[in-house]
């Protein structure tokens, strides 16, 4: 605090109150978009390098090191990307700190990929009366896709939780019609967005679902919740749990003889998680689990060995983060968002504006990310903000997750406004 | 309350440069020097609570949330302005607080903290569960403050100044309350309870009404804090924000008010500048400064200043060779109403 102290000496008092109230210190108009140069384009993000979801914070890396890569390879249009990534701890007030800071003191272009649905619902109505761009957030709320009339320049990325949940049920009523549902979920918005999907998916088989338990991240244990599902009968279970918990309860299930068919929800099926079940529950703890996929899995070397966009996420993470897990799929993540953004970015051609980039996000077809699920197409239009809404469904057997089907398309049961 | 010119030219200074910051720095300082407004309401309670009187607590992010969500609640669900919602959010928290201050009576030092701390931890869980009232975990958006026609300045200005006029008004309303017999009541609890009790000094009415006082604080800066995000969620009071308020009470100068002041400074700018030490590991800078700083300057940055002042300008022989009545070993603050 120093420096301002001084610059505020008392000399300056009576000079400096007659500025403040001129009102000459109050920011300047958009007139001019920020954050680009001939030679850059200023990115801005936060992520939770701190905190109770620090794990998260390898995606921002990720995106670090797939600019870092783009920039050696040219640039966009010429121009390098300069990404300012903050950490904001998963807390909603030190995230709309920071995104004043970035806005105001460092003009980024844009908001790019912060992370959480609260942080971003507390960003959102700055960054739209601002008019800067905050694309592709790291949260599959429903209300990126829905809420977009209100808050037009916001948009998602990842599949909305609630299709996940509809595919689960479509599943169960086409393959297991006289199933009695047992669910697990994380007492929270994310939660609740799975039982809604659930809920709509199911539609008039809803009375199929016997049982519902919830748990709170602060729980050290879910036992006494499957305990519960198994008393109630249920003979199909839905795990919508964040990774440590949906590990517990796979193992605790196999552990209390109960043997449902489960779902498994898509954050917490990287293939090292589901080792860590078996190795504590042995394998029918996680035979036969069902799951969906939409980005390719880095912990499955046998599956991408020849494949190109693997390889070029290998070639990437070995250059500039040599240290970093391969295996970890935020890390993935982190480059698939990437490219998108460059993607986006290339599109809006050499006079970039903001305008200009939420028109090309808004009306995108990328077929190519080459870390998205072979044959997902990243689609959206004006009136359609979900980005992502391919999935596959897959099964584990054995030591590995099999593709079952062919990819679905949830695009048909999405809310696209709200009324 | 007897004033002299040495209590009186720092407050003046500071007053200044409180005016004056926001000609001089730029617009997202003067955000998040709201934020410094808040923190610092909340951390005096904090002084008032444990320098004074000795109670730990660790539950002050509790009432903050309390505080936050009534006036967020009013807004949001009967569209009551601010202004009103305010008040009601410190009353609320003084009503809450002297419950819990009559609970904590029966808990002193390390169990007093856990007892807090539960508090803290609770919270998130308790605001989660009644989602018809609080939004749950997604939380509620606010709108916007906005600033009255007749104000040069834009809203965000706006809410600088109000917010620092509440800080000024709570430091006031403090001194006053700290000073004279209520003041020295709750430092020799603090001292010496056995001693205090056997002069005639009411443990239940001194620690209950403190507890109270900086809970009404404490709610007044969560309400604040609120209204500057304009957003309200569960994982805005986190846990980690009662000890958030400690660190800075403990680093600004637990003894003094001037402490509140700093140590407010220090929670919202130490993790910004540990950013731009090292992006990579902002935690590690932070913790180690926290830990460089409680070996040097244990009675906090208020604290070794006055040491520093005190060895290079020796006392003014005008002042009474004999001071009756030192109330404890401690460093009388800076900003204390003069002893009789």
């Amino acid at each position: 605090m120093k420096p301002f102290v001084r610059k505020a000496g008392i000399g300056m008092f009576a000079a400096a109150f007659a500025l403040a109230m001129t009102g000459s210190t109050v920011a300047p108009a958009w007139a001019a978009d920020p954050g680009v140069s001939d030679t850059e384009i200023i990115l801005g993000g936060t992520h939770p390098y701190s905190g109770p979801a620090s794990a998260y914070g390898n995606i921002g890396k990720g995106i670090g090191a797939y600019f870092e890569y783009v920039n050696d390879h040219g640039g966009v249009n010429g121009r390098k990307i300069k990404y300012i990534d903050k950490d904001d701890g998963y807390s909603p007030p030190q995230a709309v700190q920071l995104v004043h800071q970035l806005v105001e003191q460092e003009h980024v272009f844009a908001i790019f990929d912060t992370l959480g649905t609260a942080v971003n619902t507390a960003i959102r109505p700055y960054l739209n009366q601002n008019n800067v761009p905050q694309l592709f957030v790291a949260t599959g709320a429903t209300t990126w896709g829905k809420d977009y009339q209100k808050f037009p320049w916001t948009i998602g990325w990842q599949p909305d939780y609630q299709a996940e949940a509809i595919l689960y049920a479509q599943d169960i009523v086409r393959s297991h019609p006289k199933a009695k549902i047992g669910v697990l979920y994380q007492n929270d918005d994310y939660g609740e967005d799975y039982n809604a999907g659930l809920k709509k998916g199911l539609g008039k088989h809803a009375d199929m679902i016997t049982k519902m338990a919830s748990y709170e991240t602060s729980d050290p244990s879910v036992g006494s919740q499957i305990a519960t599902l198994k008393a109630a009968g249920c003979d199909t279970f839905m795990i919508f749990a964040t990774p440590k918990f949906a590990i517990q309860a796979m193992v605790l299930a196999a552990q209390q003889s109960w043997h449902p068919l489960t779902y498994l929800n898509n954050v917490s099926n990287a293939i090292p998680y589901m080792n860590a079940a078996m190795k504590a529950g042995g394998p029918s703890a996680v035979n036969g689990v069902i799951t969906t996929y939409y980005l390719k899995d880095p912990a499955n070397h046998a599956r991408y060995a020849g494949d190109k966009g693997m390889k070029l996420y290998f070639e990437i993470m070995d250059k500039y983060l040599p240290k970093g897990d391969k295996d970890d799929g935020n890390y993935l993540y982190g480059v698939s968002i990437a490219y998108t953004m460059v993607d986006v970015l290339k599109r809006a051609g050499k006079d970039l504006t903001r305008k200009k980039v939420m028109d090309i996000a808004t009306h995108l077809t990328e077929s190519d990310n080459p870390l998205a699920y072979p044959g997902v197409v990243i689609k959206t239009a004006p009136n359609f903000r979900y980005p992502i809404t391919q999935m596959i469904a897959a099964k584990w057997l054995g030591t590995d997750w099999s593709p079952t089907g062919l990819l679905v398309d949830t695009r048909s049961m999405m809310t696209t406004a709200e009324k | 309350m007897s004033f002299n010119a040495g209590k009186l030219v720092p407050v003046l200074i500071a007053v200044a440069v409180i005016a004056v910051l926001p000609a001089v720095v730029p617009s997202f300082i003067v955000f998040d020097l709201i934020f410094v407004a808040a923190y610092a309401i909340a951390v005096l309670g904090l002084v008032v609570l444990t320098g004074m009187n000795g109670q730990i607590s660790l539950g002050h992010g509790a009432f903050m949330a309390l505080g936050g969500y009534v006036a967020a609640v009013l807004a949001h669900n009967a569209g009551i302005p601010y202004w009103i919602g305010v008040p009601l959010a410190a009353i609320a928290c003084g009503v809450v607080g002297i419950l819990i201050g009559m609970i904590a009576l029966r808990l002193a030092g390390v169990y007093l903290a856990l007892a807090t701390f539960s508090l803290a931890v609770a919270t998130p869980s308790f605001l989660k569960h009644y989602k018809s009232i609080t939004g749950g975990f997604g939380g509620m958006s606010l709108d916007t403050v906005k600033a009255p026609s007749w104000f040069p300045l834009d809203a965000q200005h706006w809410l600088y100044y109000v917010t620092w006029a509440v800080v000024g008004v709570c430091f006031l309303l403090s001194a006053l309350l700290v000073q004279g017999k209520f003041g020295r009541a709750l430092r020799a609890l603090r001292d010496n309870p056995v001693a205090a009790v056997s002069f005639g000094i009411n443990p239940y009415y001194y620690k209950t009404l403190a507890f109270g006082w900086s809970a009404v604080l404490a709610g007044i800066a969560g309400a604040f804090f609120a209204i500057a995000t304009a957003f309200v969620s569960p994982d805005t009071f986190s846990f980690a924000l009662s000890i958030t308020l400690l660190i800075g009470a403990v680093l600004g100068g637990i003894l003094t008010f001037w402490g509140a002041l700093v140590g407010a400074l220090v929670i919202e700018f130490l993790p910004l500048v540990a950013q731009q030490v090292n992006a990579a590991a902002p935690s590690v800078v932070y913790g180690v400064t926290l830990i460089l700083m409680m070996l040097f300057v244990p009675d906090g940055i208020v604290g070794g200043v006055q040491r520093l002042i005190r060895r290079f300008v020796p006392p003014k022989p005008s002042q009474p060779a004999f001071q009756p009545s030192a109330p404890s070993a401690a460093p009388i603050a800076a900003d204390q109403p003069s002893r009789e």
